[in-house]
């Protein structure tokens, strides 16, 4: 008897917490909501909301989605009017267009006093027309190049500080089996963009880019951007690890390849300092694990200054939320944002935000090497360039995305490359 | 319960055959209705937006037949889909249906650790396909998988980025997850061919392979035409896994009918394209579906066993 009993209290419980769920899926009008993305500083991102939440007896729902997904599914949920009511975005194109068609809302007024506490090169990309259209939610993340110490030392190589080191240092490698110049996830194609950002702008300066932004005729083919091209297929021939195009950065199998001695060099974003960290201690810890610079192209026309990466994740606040969903967003955004334990969290995961406040918490924070190399990277950078995937209108992103890698599968001529892009 | 009395007679002696037989349509409204609502309104719905223009973000715009235009004459990289579908639907039979066959064949027999092996083969089933595409991938890596594992030098070890091969990885993969699910199919039908037609094959003199070619075979015709066109219609509209291990990529190389329409609709944004592609993926579905009905005579479908 008691068996039977347990067995029906437990299938009532399971059929119970099922309509429960069902209720909590479908219901959920009174509730904010936030979808956030998966890894790296994230998590810290989700307590923190939940921590919110505690504090404020409010509700911010909050649904974590892997990078890729999220990116398909946000656009799909806004469109149809589904929109979470802090929606992510890393500015650009997408916010441009979420403001074109009235998706989300001004926030002026309600961003306390955010605007005086980010950098103005950050809080810009959130301006839209003189309003506020989103605020930075995490981490400042400029693209570095990482390295592996022993491995420099193995092949008695120096950090390259122009290109033509760098091609020094590709011959050295060329003859050394197992070990490459540069890792490089070229199977996930994004973080083949930060190559072609970078090599465009040490060549041609940010103009270039930024005529393909705003619109101007034909502003792909340019010969920078084609000699950009040529060299990502040249570094295809030799200097990118063998078989790149199989390479994976959702499993990190990038930084593991730099971590494992594989290759001596990892051009990838600020976040990789925390992924390192985190999956590969041993390396972390070891005094093999560095960073520097993009080299310098002697006779580029790009300031050496100039970085590329995202400024910031940020939120914007739905236009199809109700008012009570908006108040807890703008609560949220005003007086939360940015509070000190989710920013000395943020430090202490070698993340900086983008705030001119925090100068003497950096130091003596674990991660403080990193830490002041990014602070002065982004701080003394003449132009810090949104990625391109982000930078350009959503409807080219697809077309950006396939030629690129068809470039690495050397599928594809540069001129080819511009002429396809020009054509979008 | 007198329908179904009366039934039961028709079945057995067919007293009144000119009368309406079975149940009556109301107990198959709900079923109607759930699919009207969940299968025919979309498509309808697919159908509008195929002659429209929509970013998803913005509003819809009715455009006429431009979108058919463009993706049938204008878009070459639509025939090459289609191209890729056939050799995937292809592909994945020849590979999926014999040893689905032979694995449910052997699985029903009586053999020594039959039980335990019929477990591990049944065992793909169970996992989710985003599961099984995330643990190919770290297989098939170059610097982490089986590739580097094994001492093979002739193994290649560009699986996923080598436009000549993916296909057949990706043919491998799916069918490696789908086998065990026929196989059960298989399973069941040889269990329900009656025993004696075995013995009195043995005592004619009949060895193993002649009784497989001229008992089972014959004996599964009706389970052969359920599995190939489940076969044929799922590798036809399939889609996790090959988006999960490789988003179409390299080259294109397996961007078939169903992942080009996600793409173009969700990743390039192109809802009207999009759309166009889903039609012409239902009319070849529906025409295949109806062609295999047809053709196997599954409409006159009779029972054959001893008996019966």
């Amino acid at each position: 008897m008691p068996r039977t009993l347990t067995l029906r209290a437990g299938t009532a419980g399971i059929a119970s917490f099922s309509l429960f769920a069902l209720a909590a899926c479908g219901g959920g009008d009174e509730e904010a909501s936030a979808w956030i993305l998966t890894g790296g500083g994230w998590p810290a991102i989700e307590e923190d909301l939940e921590r919110f939440n505690e504090d404020r007896e409010a509700e911010i729902d909050v649904e974590a989605l892997e990078n890729d997904a999220y990116k398909q599914q946000i656009r799909t949920a806004v469109g149809s009017g589904d929109a979470p009511t802090m929606i992510m975005s890393w500015t650009g194109g997408a916010l441009l267009e979420y403001v074109e068609q009235d998706r989300i809302i001004p926030l002026d007024g309600n961003t306390g006093e955010l605007d005086d506490r980010v950098y103005e090169s950050v809080w810009q990309n959130g301006v839209v027309d003189d309003s506020v259209y989103a605020v930075p939610l995490n981490d400042v993340q400029p693209v570095v190049m990482y390295y592996n110490q022993e491995v420099l030392d193995e092949h008695d190589l120096s950090l390259p500080e122009t290109w033509s080191d760098v091609e020094d240092i590709i011959d050295a490698l060329g003859d050394v089996e197992d070990v490459d110049a540069f890792s490089l996830a070229g199977g996930s194609v994004w973080p083949a963009f930060m190559w072609l950002a970078y090599l465009t702008d040490r060549h041609g300066g940010e103009e270039v880019f930024q005529a393909v932004v705003e619109g101007e005729e034909g502003a792909w083919d340019h010969e920078s951007i084609i000699w950009a091209l040529e060299t990502m297929q040249d570094l295809g021939d030799a200097g990118f690890i063998r078989d790149y195009n199989a390479v994976d950065a959702g499993q990190n199998e990038d930084a593991q390849l730099l971590a494992d001695g594989r290759a001596a060099f990892l051009l990838q974003g600020s976040w990789v300092y925390a992924t390192i960290n985190q999956d590969f201690p041993e390396f972390a810890d070891s005094g093999n694990f560095g960073f520097t610079e993009f080299p310098v192209l002697e006779e580029g026309a790009g300031d050496p200054s100039n970085i590329v990466g995202n400024p910031a994740n940020f939120w914007s606040v739905s236009a199809d939320a109700t008012e009570q969903e908006q108040e807890v967003a703008f609560d949220y955004i005003s007086e939360h944002l940015y509070n000190d334990q989710a920013v000395d969290e943020m430090l202490e995961a070698g993340s900086l935000p983008p705030l001119n406040d925090i100068g003497d918490r950096i130091e003596g924070s674990e991660a403080e090497e990193f830490l002041s190399f990014a602070d002065e990277l982004v701080g003394s950078a003449n132009h810090f360039q949104l990625s391109w995937d982000q930078a350009i209108s959503p409807s080219e992103e697809q077309a950006f995305g396939d030629n690129v890698a068809a470039i690495l599968q050397g599928n594809m001529t540069p001129q080819e490359f511009v002429d396809s892009m020009n054509s979008q | 319960m007198t329908t179904i009395a009366s039934h039961i007679v028709n079945a057995q002696g067919k007293v009144n055959g000119k009368r309406r037989q079975g149940p009556t349509f109301l107990m198959a409204l709900p079923a109607v209705l759930f699919f009207g609502l969940f299968a025919l309104v979309p498509l309808g719905g697919v159908l509008a937006i195929s002659f429209m223009e929509w970013n998803i973000l913005g509003s819809p715009s009715w455009v006429g037949t431009d979108n058919w235009d463009t993706v049938i004459n204008d878009r070459p990289f639509t025939w090459r889909a289609l191209t890729l579908t056939l050799i995937f639907v292809v592909g994945s039979y020849l590979f999926q249906a014999p040893i689905a066959l032979l694995l449910g064949v052997f699985m029903a027999g009586q053999q020594k650790y039959r039980a335990f092996l019929s477990v591990l083969y049944f065992l793909p089933l169970l996992f989710s396909s985003v599961a099984v595409g995330l643990t190919f991938q770290s297989l098939l890596s170059p610097y982490y998988g089986i590739s580097a594992a094994l001492p093979f030098d002739w193994l290649p070890s560009d699986w996923l980025s080598n436009s000549d091969i993916v296909m057949y990885v990706m043919i491998f993969v799916v069918g490696w997850c789908f086998i065990p699910f026929h196989a059960l199919l298989y399973q069941a039908g040889v269990r329900q061919i009656p025993a004696d037609m075995y013995e009195a094959a043995t005592i004619d003199g009949a060895g193993r392979v002649r009784q497989f070619f001229s008992i089972t075979l014959p004996q599964l015709r009706y389970t052969i035409i359920t599995s190939s066109t489940l076969m044929l219609v799922g590798s036809l509209t399939y889609f996790d896994l090959i988006f999960v291990l490789t988003g179409g990529q390299p080259q294109n190389a397996v961007r078939i009918l169903p992942l080009d329409m996600y793409i173009t609709g969700f990743s390039a944004n192109n809802l009207g394209h999009a759309s166009v592609i889903a039609v012409i993926l239902v009319a070849i579905g529906l025409t295949m579906s109806l062609l295999l009905n047809k053709f196997s005579g599954s409409t006159k479908m009779e029972s054959d066993k001893a008996g019966a």
